[in-house]
Formats: structure tokens, C-alpha cells, sequence
């Protein structure tokens, strides 16, 4: 069964539920508008079954109704996720076996971008999105660098620390800055790596392309809403899990 | 339990042990609600004064950037440069870089406009930016000259603090206190002073009695305050005077409008946490968050910097009549709310010696705790009960600030719905004094105005309905509530105990022994890093600050 209807209380009858405010005083025109949204919303009949004035200028409502519209599972398209979503447990298990260490994360602004609102969301432990920051794993050395650090600074604290992933986050976007200083950052790594010792280099930030990354010398890029479970499942993924399996492969 | 007045002894902390004082009338009746053994609430309160005393004579012992440019601003310094730094860093830096900070920065300045190097601060900033001044230690009669100008000059500030308060004071007694306890505590943040006006407006008029403009993601990491109205933020609005004073002015309005007095709330946190503080008394906010180890633990702030700033910042609450909010909500978001309860009441005890000892009374300790047990686990409700009643016990003149659950909502915003009705049951049971409303979207969005309107009436439904039932709320002294209150409390005794014998290599005092090898939150934190360290100095012996000294001879 590739066509289907939402379902209330009977097969096909197609019954949906939504709740909006619209800007007007509650009035009986209100209720029209708000009939009238529905409708345009597919939704008919309407039933507008509950109106509420908040304040003098807003009026909320809740509608119930049946819409006229069909889904097609099988033109369904989204983009899979190539790395298995983990729970902070999960990856410190997955760390502890398969590392037998911590898992060195250094993270930083670079260049002139003073913002570390998403490099502190992934990494300290207070995070983002009721995710807690990659601090939080027991497994994970996290060594965040803050703000505005030189991309020479960037590199020589990658090799003390011996990082195995390096997240950058890049914020300002006047001309370029980002993509100019993210692949200023993966030619220095390029540069003072060889390239089966090289870490994983991650950018993040809310301008960034996903499919960038081989344009920019990344591995990987992380869009704006991305959340510390997410960057810690893929670290997880990219480092311990295909680590291993190349390991298997090779053996 | 909250008062305007109070006649609690200032100061002296641990002294008030007993929690069953209204209750007990000799015999064996039960003491207070939960039966606490008084001779154990004393101990857990003298634990908390040791682990606590050398933090505060280390806390003493130092001085910060912060602090001093604190002292600019209670001197009248405000404004920043054509880039936006603000006057007070451009001129402690230029002080800083010819003498240091450890004789405090009182002295070199007020010694400069006393030498007329320039008519007030303003000028004496520009030109210290400009390089053109040269700061030193002044000595013999110029040191007395410099010191008595800078007395006047700061206390003229803070008798503007003083007036601030007495302001407030008289219009709470013209517009009124909440008719209902717990007062209801609703955000706003939509990065833009100009939208969170109308929205605090409006969230005002639908029953918010203390508004709260969370801040902009970062801004506790920034060693500055930004200046002027600010119209971009990320997840919240700048602090900054003039958004506060906008602010307050506008929740004037509405006070005058609805007939009761709507509070403002602010960060007091971060790097600049004695900054905003003075910040906050100039411009009559009314509370602050202002946790004792928040900065250190979630946003790896060096502890030292974080305990000197804190006592500062402490003491202007003390003198401005402003309440604080402590942060324990967030130890229970990193960390599983019932293994964790007692990391909770041991900071409670912490945050409350800490804030005796600057000065602030109990009905200005408005002690953090949170709904964020898992609701799958059984009997789950009752634990809430157990630890919201045993923070009411403990501390029985605090208004309580009682957070909502975050950590278990799920996006089912239907869910969520009922668990936040039964975070405000939870709360009128137990008595909580500030009630943090709960929204249904948590996890989703920033709560839209409908979402704001039906958490509003979420709770007005459970405080009508529920009416005074916390008097008739007495769990059984032998049942599995008072059995759970308890166990909180012993453990977090354990744990204090375990604080106050731990030891590092350096010789620290052992809170930041404990705090530098992962004792709170998993976080390790050492006393030697983190952000902010470099703008720590130790006093030296002629060390001035006039603020300091007025808000010390305060006690």
C-alpha cells in the first residue's frame, strides 16, 4: 500500500487535528477566518471546535476535519543519515573498545569569528537542543580553543594534544570568511599531516552546505540544527567504527 | 515565604538549623513536614561552612578585571568606543598595563583626575586609550587624596543603587506583591529588545508576575558588556543597561496597568557576572541568576575568577534588594535527577552559605531545584514530591525557584503538556516561591505566543484547583516520601564530607580540589585553567576598591 489518508477513528477517513493563532480579536469572523485557513489547508469540512481570545489582538483555535489530500510512500525522498544515531553511552562504549583510550577532540573559531555559540553548543557540556555537549562523554577529550584562534595555534595544539578529530565552527560570513578560512584550515592540516595520520576535520555553521566538504577539504559539514549526538554518533562512526573495520578488512 | 522584609539574622550562616521550629512544641510530634532530625540540618549546614570558607577567604584574597571594572561603572563610567568596547575595559586596560590590577584600580585613576590629567572619567578613558596617560601607585598624600575621591565618587553610585531599591520598595507597596504564591516566572527571548518589550507586555497581562530575558548564547564567555539597545542575538537578548533600563521602564507600564508589581530578571553569570551585577542595581532589576559553581561547571570558567566575581556580585544583590536564582536545575540535566538529588541540596547548602556570608537574607535566596526525574520510572512523582518538599524544609523562608522539566520532553508536546500540570501540582503541594512556567514545546520551538497562553493556563488551573492543598499535605513521617527526603539529605552530608577531606597536590582549598577532579557534574575542572584566569590577580596589601569597602562595612 503505497496511497494512503490520515486516520482518525476509521480507515480512509482522513481526519487531521491542527491548532494556529491568527493576529485578529476572537470574533465570529475570526472562527471564518480561521474556517477558511483550513480549507486552503486542504481540510473540508472544517470544524473549528475551540476559539480562544489571547489578549486583545490574537485569537488561537483548534480545528479537526477530514483533507483531501493523499500521500504516496513510494515518492517518498529524504536523506539517510550514513552513521547510526547513538546514545553518550553507546559512544563511550563504542570508544572504550574499540579506542582503548579517549576519543582527542580540539575544537575552535578560527580566524576574526568571535562567535563560539556553535562550537560551545557541540562541545560544552551544557550543549544544545536538550543534548548535552561532547564534554558530557566520559570517552571524549574535548580541548576547546574558544575564540578567534590562528589557524598555526590550531594545528600545533591538534599535534600536542594528538587529536583525532578537529571541529571548527565558522559563524561570520561576510565575504566569504568562512569558506575562505575553513579551506585555509584544511590545507594547513594537509600540509602538516601525512595523510593516513591526518585528523578528522569537521566544519559546522549556520551557512555551510553540507555537501560542500570536498570542495572546502573537510570531511565532514555540519549544517545549522546539527546537535552534540549527532557530531559524536558521526565521530564515533568515521573514527572508531570504519577504524576498525578497515583494521578488519586488512587483517 | 517571600517578604520584602525580613528579620533573619545576615551574615551568620549555619547557626539556623531547625526546620520544625513552627511545628514543635516539645513532646514527639513530628518536626515541620518531613521530620528532619534538626541536629543532622545543622551538621549539613556547618559541612557547607567549611567546604565554604576558604573559597571565601581566597575570594578575598583576590581581585578580578570584573570587579574593577565594576568599580568603573559605580563611578559613573559608561559607554564604549567607536568599535564597541566599552569605556570601562579600554580604561582598566590601559591601567592595567602601567600598574597592574593588584592595588586595585581605584588608586591609579582617581589619582590621575586627581593630578587633572583629565575632568571625569569619560575624558580620562579616551585619553587612556589614546596612550596619552600615564597611570602609577599613588603614595603619601596623593594616595589620600586619590582615595577619598574615589570614595566619593563611588559611593555616589552607590546611593544611586540605594535609591533604586527604595524605589522598588515603594512601588511594590503601591502596586502590590502577587496575589497567588508561587510566583509565575515566564521568558522571553527573541534577541531583539524591541520585540521582548511587547511580548513581556503581553506575557505580563496574561499573568507572568517576573519576567526574565534570557541572553544571548556566548554572552557569559565575553570579557565585556555589550553597550546600548541591541536588536541581534542568538537564542536571547543582550544584557546591557540600556536593554535593562528599556525593560524596566516598560514593565513599569505594565506594573501601573495591571495593579501589581511585574519583576525583571536577569544573568548575573559569566565573565562579567560583577559587572552586570552593579549593572542590574543601577536599573532596579529584581532578580538575577547568580549560581556559585554554574560558570566553572558548564562553561569551564576558571573557578577562582568565578568564586572572586561571585562574592562581588553577591554583595551588590545584597545591597541592591535583588533576588537571586541559583542554577541547581542544570546539575540534574547533565546528570540522572534521582542519582543526582543530593548534588542538589549540597549546592543549595553551598549557594546559601555563600550568599549569607555576602550579605543577602533568605527571603533574597531563591535556591534552584527541577522536575526532571524520567516519568517512566515508577513512583516517579513521589520522588519530586520528596525532593521539592525537602528544599522547602530545609530551607523554609527561601522563595524556591522550581524549574520545569526539559530533559524528558520529548517533542510530544500533548506529553509534555500533562508532565508540565504535574511540575505546577508538584509545586503548589510543596510550597515553591518563583515557578519557572513549563512549555509544552520545550525541544521544539521557542515557545510561540499560543504555547505561552496555554502553559499560562496550565498553571492557573492547578493553583485554583489545588488551592491551599499544601496544608493538607503531610506525607506520613515513616512512607517512602519523608523515607526519600532523607536519604537525599544523608547523601549530600556524605558528599559534603567528602568534599571538605579532599585534597589536591597544590594544597587548594578542598571545594576546588573536589570541583578540579570531576566531583559535580562529571566536569573536572582545576583551579589553574579555564577562561578568564588571566584576569585574576592576588590583592596586594594597600589594595583599595571603594565599592568593596562600602559593601563590606555593609555587614
Amino acid at each position: 500500500m503505497t496511497i494512503l489518508r490520515p486516520y482518525g477513528d476509521t480507515t480512509g477517513d482522513g481526519m487531521v487535528q491542527v491548532s494556529f493563532t491568527l493576529p485578529m480579536p476572537h470574533s465570529k469572523t475570526a472562527e471564518g477566518a480561521a474556517a477558511q485557513l483550513a480549507g486552503k489547508m486542504g481540510i473540508d469540512p472544517a470544524m473549528v471546535v475551540h476559539a480562544k481570545p489571547m489578549g486583545p489582538d490574537f485569537t488561537f483555535f483548534v480545528v479537526y476535519g477530514r483533507v483531501n489530500h493523499l500521500v504516496d510512500t513510494s515518492k517518498v525522498q529524504v536523506v539517510e543519515r550514513d552513521y547510526p544515531l547513538l546514545t553518550p553511552k553507546e559512544v563511550n562504549l563504542a570508544v572504550k573498545r574499540g579506542l582503548r583510550r579517549k576519543l582527542v577532540v580540539v575544537g575552535a573559531c578560527i580566524g576574526s569569528d568571535a562567535h563560539t555559540v556553535g562550537i560551545d553548543a557541540i562541545l560544552n557540556i551544557k550543549g544544545f537542543a536538550g543534548e548535552k555537549g561532547l564534554e558530557y562523554y566520559g570517552e571524549v577529550k574535548v580541548v576547546n580553543l574558544g575564540a578567534q584562534v590562528a589557524v598555526p595555534q590550531l594545528v600545533a595544539r591538534a599535534q600536542e594534544e594528538g587529536a583525532d578529530a578537529v571541529l571548527v565552527s565558522q559563524v561570520v560570513t561576510q565575504r566569504d570568511a568562512h569558506l575562505l578560512n575553513t579551506k585555509e584550515m584544511s590545507a594547513a592540516f594537509r600540509e602538516a599531516y601525512p595523510a593516513d595520520k591526518r585528523p578528522l576535520l569537521i566544519v559546522g555553521g549556520p551557512r555551510f552546505d553540507e555537501s560542500m566538504a570536498a570542495e572546502l577539504g573537510v570531511d565532514r559539514v555540519f549544517a545549522r540544527g546539527t546537535t552534540p549526538g549527532e557530531v559524536a554518533s558521526y565521530l564515533t562512526d568515521a573514527i572508531v567504527t570504519r577504524r576498525a573495520a578497515r583494521a578488519g578488512a586488512g587483517a | 515565604m517571600v517578604s520584602t522584609s525580613s528579620t533573619g539574622g545576615r551574615g551568620s550562616t549555619g547557626g539556623r538549623g531547625s526546620t520544625g521550629g513552627r511545628g514543635s512544641s516539645g513532646g514527639r510530634r513530628p518536626r515541620g513536614k518531613l521530620d528532619l532530625d534538626p541536629v543532622t540540618v545543622r551538621k549539613a549546614r556547618s559541612l557547607a561552612r567549611k567546604v565554604g570558607r576558604p573559597i571565601v577567604d581566597l575570594a578575598q584574597q583576590h581581585t578580578t578585571v570584573s570587579v574593577e571594572r565594576a568599580t568603573l561603572r559605580l563611578g559613573g563610567l559608561q559607554g564604549a568606543d567607536a568599535d564597541g568596547i566599552p569605556w570601562v575595559n579600554r580604561l582598566l586596560d590601559a591601567v592595567r598595563g602601567d600598574v597592574g590590577i593588584e592595588h586595585g584600580i581605584a588608586l591609579p585613576v582617581w589619582d590621575s583626575l586627581v593630578r587633572g590629567e583629565a575632568d571625569d572619567l569619560a575624558v580620562l578613558a579616551q585619553k587612556a586609550a589614546a596612550g596619552s596617560v600615564r597611570f602609577r601607585v599613588p603614595e603619601g598624600r596623593d594616595l589620600v587624596r586619590a582615595r577619598s575621591a574615589a570614595r566619593k565618587q563611588v559611593g555616589a553610585g552607590m546611593k544611586k543603587v540605594d535609591a533604586r531599591r527604595r524605589e522598588r520598595e515603594r512601588l511594590v507597596r503601591k502596586w502590590g506583591d502577587p496575589e497567588q504564591k508561587p510566583w509565575i516566572y515566564l521568558i522571553v527571548a527573541t534577541g531583539d529588545i524591541y520585540e521582548d518589550i511587547p511580548q513581556a507586555q503581553q506575557a505580563a497581562r496574561e499573568g507572568a508576575d517576573v519576567i526574565a530575558v534570557i541572553r544571548s548564547t556566548g554572552q557569559s564567555l565575553l570579557d565585556y558588556v555589550p553597550e546600548g539597545a541591541t536588536r541581534e542575538g542568538f537564542a536571547g537578548t543582550y544584557a546591557t543597561q540600556e536593554n535593562f533600563r528599556l525593560m524596566r521602564a516598560a514593565l513599569d507600564e505594565s506594573s501601573a496597568e495591571l495593579g501589581r508589581y511585574v519583576r525583571l530578571t536577569n544573568y548575573a553569570s559569566g565573565l562579567c557576572m560583577p559587572e552586570i551585577a552593579a549593572l542590574a542595581g543601577l536599573e532596579r532589576l529584581d532578580m538575577m541568576l547568580n549560581d556559585s559553581m554554574y560558570g566553572i561547571l558548564f562553561r569551564d570558567i576558571n573557578p577562582i575568577r568565578t568564586f572572586v566575581d561571585q562574592r562581588f556580585s553577591r554583595q551588590v544583590h545584597a545591597r541592591a534588594g535583588i533576588i537571586i536564582n541559583t542554577g541547581e536545575d542544570n546539575y540534574l540535566t547533565t546528570a540522572d535527577a534521582v542519582e543526582a538529588a543530593h548534588t542538589v541540596t549540597t549546592s543549595q547548602l553551598l549557594n546559601e552559605y555563600f550568599a549569607k556570608e555576602a550579605g543577602l537574607e533568605d527571603w533574597q535566596l531563591g535556591l534552584g531545584h527541577a522536575f526532571e526525574i524520567d516519568p517512566e520510572i515508577p513512583d516517579s512523582f513521589r520522588m519530586e514530591l520528596a525532593h521539592a518538599l525537602l528544599a522547602r524544609e530545609l530551607f523554609p523562608d527561601a522563595p524556591l525557584k522550581w524549574m520545569p522539566p526539559t530533559r524528558h520532553m520529548t517533542g510530544d508536546v500533548f506529553r509534555g503538556y500533562l508532565l508540565d500540570g504535574f511540575f505546577n501540582l508538584a509545586g503548589a503541594l510543596t510550597g515553591q516561591g518563583i515557578l519557572l512556567v513549563g512549555m509544552m514545546t520545550e525541544a521544539v520551538v521557542t515557545p510561540w505566543l499560543s504555547d505561552r497562553d496555554l502553559a499560562l493556563q496550565n498553571v492557573r488551573y492547578v493553583l485554583n484547583a489545588a488551592g491551599g492543598l499544601a496544608e493538607d499535605f503531610r506525607p506520613a513521617s515513616d512512607g517512602f516520601i519523608a523515607e526519600r527526603a532523607r536519604r537525599v539529605l544523608a547523601e549530600s552530608i556524605d558528599l559534603l564530607e567528602q568534599i571538605a577531606s579532599d585534597r589536591d597536590a597544590a594544597g587548594d582549598p578542598p571545594l576546588l580540589a573536589a570541583i578540579a577532579d570531576g566531583t559535580f557534574g562529571l566536569m573536572k575542572r582545576p583551579a589553574d585553567a579555564g577562561r578568564g584566569l588571566d584576569g585574576v590577580a592576588a590583592k596586594a596589601p594597600e589594595y583599595f576598591n571603594p565599592a568593596s569597602e562600602i559593601l563590606e562595612g555593609e555587614r
